[in-house]
């Protein structure tokens, strides 16, 4: 089953998908089922695990192994199973509310382990699945559900939250670039240790839009700085506007080429694999234009091969263990007849 | 040096010692030293350690009094002890806590130089109780232990504090003397333990012999000499409940052929499951100390479905916790094994003392029908085959199973003759085999007719499936909501936990099988209603016990048993919890009896519940 070559109907479940019409889950969906036969991992050895909300749906609709979880919870499950079994290619499928709230503490503690997870929260900025509360993501102010006079809690960047546990593997993508989705995803099948990926998705029923200053046609050019590594952070129509760092005020600014002889000398080149995630964070926190790609990729072992790298030197150390042996250790004494 | 004048030597058949101090005295080596060269000895023997929550509670007050109490004797001992024959209190604060507790006419050994102005004022003490005469009912000795530890030690080049801290073995060793012990295995123990330290293992080792030969020095000390016990023949340790439940899944986890992973949260006093099993890394346990009680549940189920035998260790606290993660091992019908090393609640209530409280926790603690196996060690070494027996019934049920051990147990330790653990049967999992879905589709709630569902793991071809806390359609698991099939998967699901009752042992009846009384208990209680019962069967009552380990479901001929005596006695640390189950499954005018004292019951207060009850 394994030898045969796939495709992505291979990996399209039998159940039906039951997001809204017009949900930017099904581009995530479809993206990931394009990528999968790709990612060099037989099919039996992915598993999809997901919490709950509406992203959480998405193992069901996935023909590899899956499972829904419970609210928050699905890095521990993932946590666990990739721990049992290395050599799975195992995919944590989360929300703003499930990753960042309920489960905020499994999300940060997994990647600190730095364990071999894919993890995917889908940006929504609102609880969709309990039908439009404001989330951890939502910006100050929002009226939803149950802030009719506006939220009044300060927002989580995502990116940000993943960087301050000194993730290994950070990007963002949107759902309406099916090949940037595509690419990014390739990319965190890819990296030893956790992967983590925001996707900024448009929850079409209770906060329909709410990314379009970034992913709208007409914004995208002016609003999207695409990443790419070695390159200059580069962006506009024609490339002529650029981020350059500002040492007295160690933030980024936006400068145009040609202006007050601003040169592409003066732009930030972008170093995906600097150890050090200071630039990563200055990045992640532009807002307009938003930073879209790999924002950090850098090499670390990944906790499960450290896991198994320890059992397997105690067992040199010590031999296998012996059971009847162990039973019979401490102090013993014999009683005869 | 070692020897004894044997004619000045009475003999009796048990004793039971208390060994009482400041949390940071040692108190607790002390007690399994005595414990285990009493084993050794022959002893049949029962252990009590009784500590505070703090790690060093301020020191020579009463809060911070650790105590250790044993019994020992030449006739079966089921129980720690109810009164201590002797107390052997380090302080004005072991006095304290603990003197009301020692038989009448009973030993006080105390150290004599702690009794000074401070050591009584912080004990609360208005007048010195060595000269007053509040000890005037029990039989006393003043020793000078702080001194004599130290003359004994004046050679040695260290400094007084640590010279000091051997005070508890120059007890141990004066304790040796008074019951006729050998010092050989506790001087081994110094010498292993202290090895790298010289200085320190000499120190311990003079003050252990200054106290044997203090006891033959002095006239005033008695001294005993408590026989072996007839017990069963063959290779003994000591072993407490924790150790014994550690050894049980891994056992476990060899007969089930399955990796062992244990997600775990530091809890008191159920941690040493976590150290114990951390340490055996050579037979490929995977330990994995989780953020939360919650990610230690669901990391396990994660493994479980990962294929693992997948264990998390938890006390009470702990398991509110982890419902939610249960509830969706209970839907999705993974194998999980919880332990509940039950603490005294609610909330954090008292964490390193014993209590039985979690039992409808462990039924009912989850939203929704949602029933799972609960099943209770007796006594600590048991805790070694109910751990196994834990893990046996979730791998061939696909179930979770709490396993429900308290605090007496976790740390009370008992001589164990080792089990032949070849002899154990090997565990059947219920792992799908791939070669059976070549030419059809794999579903993963498929029930035999014991209605259990095979285990298939990623990594399977062809099986992929998806499992998922929502409610599922018959055999396929896919999302449903519909109202009947919902009736039937419940129903599925709760005939699967009334069918394990096929696979476990009918419930024993110790004593006659009909009668005027049956003493039902389960969990810790085992030592104590023993030797309750024991007694009133020995005045000829017609009294029988009978002892519960499987709580959920219950053993098929329980409620036959409970039929065939006149009246039933429930004895419980909790405030009746079996009983009410038994009452309201069975119709039975059970009665209970309760105590919540975070201690375990005396034999006497069992007895004379027994005696009361029939007198009625």
């Amino acid at each position: 089953m394994s030898q045969a070559i796939l495709t992505k109907k291979d990996f399209v479940s039998n159940q039906e998908v039951r997001w809204c019409p017009g949900c930017g889950d099904y581009s995530i969906l479809a993206s990931i089922q394009t990528v999968m036969p790709e990612i060099g991992v037989p099919k039996e050895k992915i598993v999809f695990v997901s919490g709950i909300g509406c992203s959480s749906r998405f193992p069901h609709y996935m023909a590899t192994y899956g499972f829904h979880t419970i609210h928050g919870r699905a890095p521990a499950f993932a946590t666990g199973l990739k721990l049992a079994n290395p050599e799975l290619s195992v995919w944590v499928v989360t929300g703003d509310g499930d990753g960042l709230s309920i489960g905020a503490n499994h999300l940060v503690q997994s990647i600190r382990r730095n364990i071999g997870l894919k993890i995917l929260l889908f940006n929504n900025r609102i609880y969709g699945l309990t039908k439009g509360q404001y989330s951890p993501t939502s910006a100050i102010g929002t009226k939803a559900k149950s802030t009719p006079y506006g939220s009044l809690d300060r927002a989580f960047n995502a990116v940000s939250v993943a960087l301050g546990t000194q993730a290994t593997f950070v990007a963002r993508t949107i759902d309406t670039d099916p090949k940037h989705m595509q690419e990014t995803f390739k990319r965190a099948a890819a990296h030893e240790g956790t992967a983590f990926v925001e996707i900024l998705q448009n929850c079409v029923i209770f906060n329909d839009k709410v990314h379009s200053s970034i992913t709208a046609v007409e914004n995208r050019d002016q609003n999207q700085l695409r990443l790419i590594h070695g390159q200059p952070l580069l962006f506009g129509k024609d490339k002529k506007q650029g981020v350059r760092l500002n040492p007295n005020t160690f933030s980024l600014e936006v400068v145009e080429l040609g202006v007050n002889g601003i040169t592409e000398k003066d732009i930030l080149i972008h170093d995906e694999k600097v150890v050090n995630p200071s630039l990563h964070f200055l990045i992640g926190e532009l807002a307009e234009p938003a930073a879209l790609g790999v924002i950090r990729d850098v090499n670390d072992s990944a906790y499960e091969k450290d896991v198994h790298d320890q059992i397997n030197s105690v067992q040199e150390l010590k031999g296998k263990g012996d059971l009847q042996k162990l039973i019979c250790s401490g102090e013993t004494w014999t009683i005869s007849g | 040096m070692n020897q004894v004048i044997e004619e000045n030597k009475t003999e009796i058949d048990r004793v039971v010692i208390r060994f009482a101090g400041d949390s940071g005295d040692g108190m607790q080596v002390t007690g399994s030293q005595f414990t285990t060269t009493s084993g050794i000895a022959g002893n049949s023997l029962a252990t009590f350690p009784d500590y505070p929550a703090e790690i060093r509670a301020p020191q020579g007050t009463v809060a911070g009094v650790s105590g250790y109490q044993i019994q020992f004797g030449e006739i079966d001992v089921y129980t720690p002890g109810d009164e201590p024959d002797v107390l052997v209190a380090m302080n004005p604060a072991a006095l304290k806590a603990n003197f009301s507790a020692v038989k009448k006419g009973g030993t006080i050994i105390v150290n004599q130089d702690a009794f000074n102005e401070i050591g009584l004022n912080k004990a609360g003490y208005t007048s010195n109780p060595l000269t007053d005469d509040s000890l005037s009912s029990f039989r006393v000795m003043e020793v000078q232990v702080t001194k004599l530890t130290r003359l004994a030690l004046e050679e040695l080049d260290l400094d007084g504090r640590s010279k000091d801290r051997c005070k508890n073995f120059f007890c141990l060793g004066l304790m040796y003397w008074m019951y006729s012990r050998p010092l050989e295995a506790t001087q081994k123990w110094i010498q292993e333990k202290f090895g790298k330290k010289l200085m320190v293992a000499e120190a311990n080792l003079k003050a252990l012999q200054a106290g044997y030969n203090y006891g033959i020095t002095v006239d005033a000390a008695p001294s005993y000499i408590v026989k072996a016990a007839p017990i069963k023949p063959g290779l003994y340790r000591n072993v407490t409940g924790n150790e014994a439940a550690s050894l049980g899944f891994i056992v476990a986890s060899q007969k089930a052929d399955r990796q062992l992973f244990l997600g775990s949260y530091p809890i008191t006093p159920a941690s040493d499951i976590l150290h114990e099993l951390s340490k055996y890394k050579q037979f490929g346990i995977i330990t994995f100390q989780a953020e939360d009680e919650i990610a230690a549940a669901c990391s396990s189920i994660g493994a479980a479905y990962g294929g693992c035998l997948a264990i998390t260790s938890t006390s009470g606290p702990g398991l509110d916790l982890k419902a939610e993660a249960i509830g969706l091992a209970v839907k999705t019908e993974l194998p999980l094994v919880v332990v509940d090393v039950q603490r005294a609640g609610p909330s954090t209530g008292m964490p390193t003392k014993t209590e039985q409280s979690d039992l409808f926790l462990a039924m009912f603690g989850r939203h929704g029908e949602s029933p799972l196996c609960v099943l209770a060690p007796a006594t600590p070494s048991d805790c070694c085959y109910m751990a196994y027996e834990a893990a046996r019934i979730a791998l061939e049920f696909m179930t979770p199973v709490i396993l429900l051990t308290d605090a007496f147990l976790a740390n009370g330790s008992e001589p164990w003759l080792i089990p032949d653990i070849e002899a154990w049967p090997k565990i059947k999992t219920k792992l799908a085999n791939p070669a059976n879905y070549q030419d059809k589709v794999y579903l993963p709630y498929e029930r035999d007719s014991l209605g259990v569902r095979t285990w298939a793991i990623p990594g399977m071809a062809g099986l992929e499936h998806r499992l998922s806390g929502l409610e599922g359609q018959e055999n396929t698991g896919n999302i449903s909501s519909d109202p009947l099939n919902h009736e039937k998967m419940t129903e599925a699901r709760n005939l699967k936990i009334k069918n394990i009752q096929t696979l476990i042992p009918p419930l024993e009846v110790l004593g006659p099988a009909s009668g005027d009384l049956l003493v039902l208990g389960w969990g810790g209680t085992y030592g104590s209603v023993r030797a309750a019962v024991e007694e009133a069967q020995k005045e000829g009552k017609s009294v029988a016990q009978a002892h519960l380990k499987y709580l959920n479901p219950f053993p098929a001929n329980i409620e036959q048993v409970l039929r065939s005596y006149k009246k039933v006695l429930i004895p419980e640390i909790n405030n009746g919890q079996l009983s009410m189950l038994i009452r309201s499954e069975f119709l039975i005018d059970a009665q209970k009896l309760s105590k919540m004292q975070g201690q375990p019951f005396k034999v006497r207060e069992i007895k004379e519940a027994i005696d009361h009850i029939l007198q009625k």
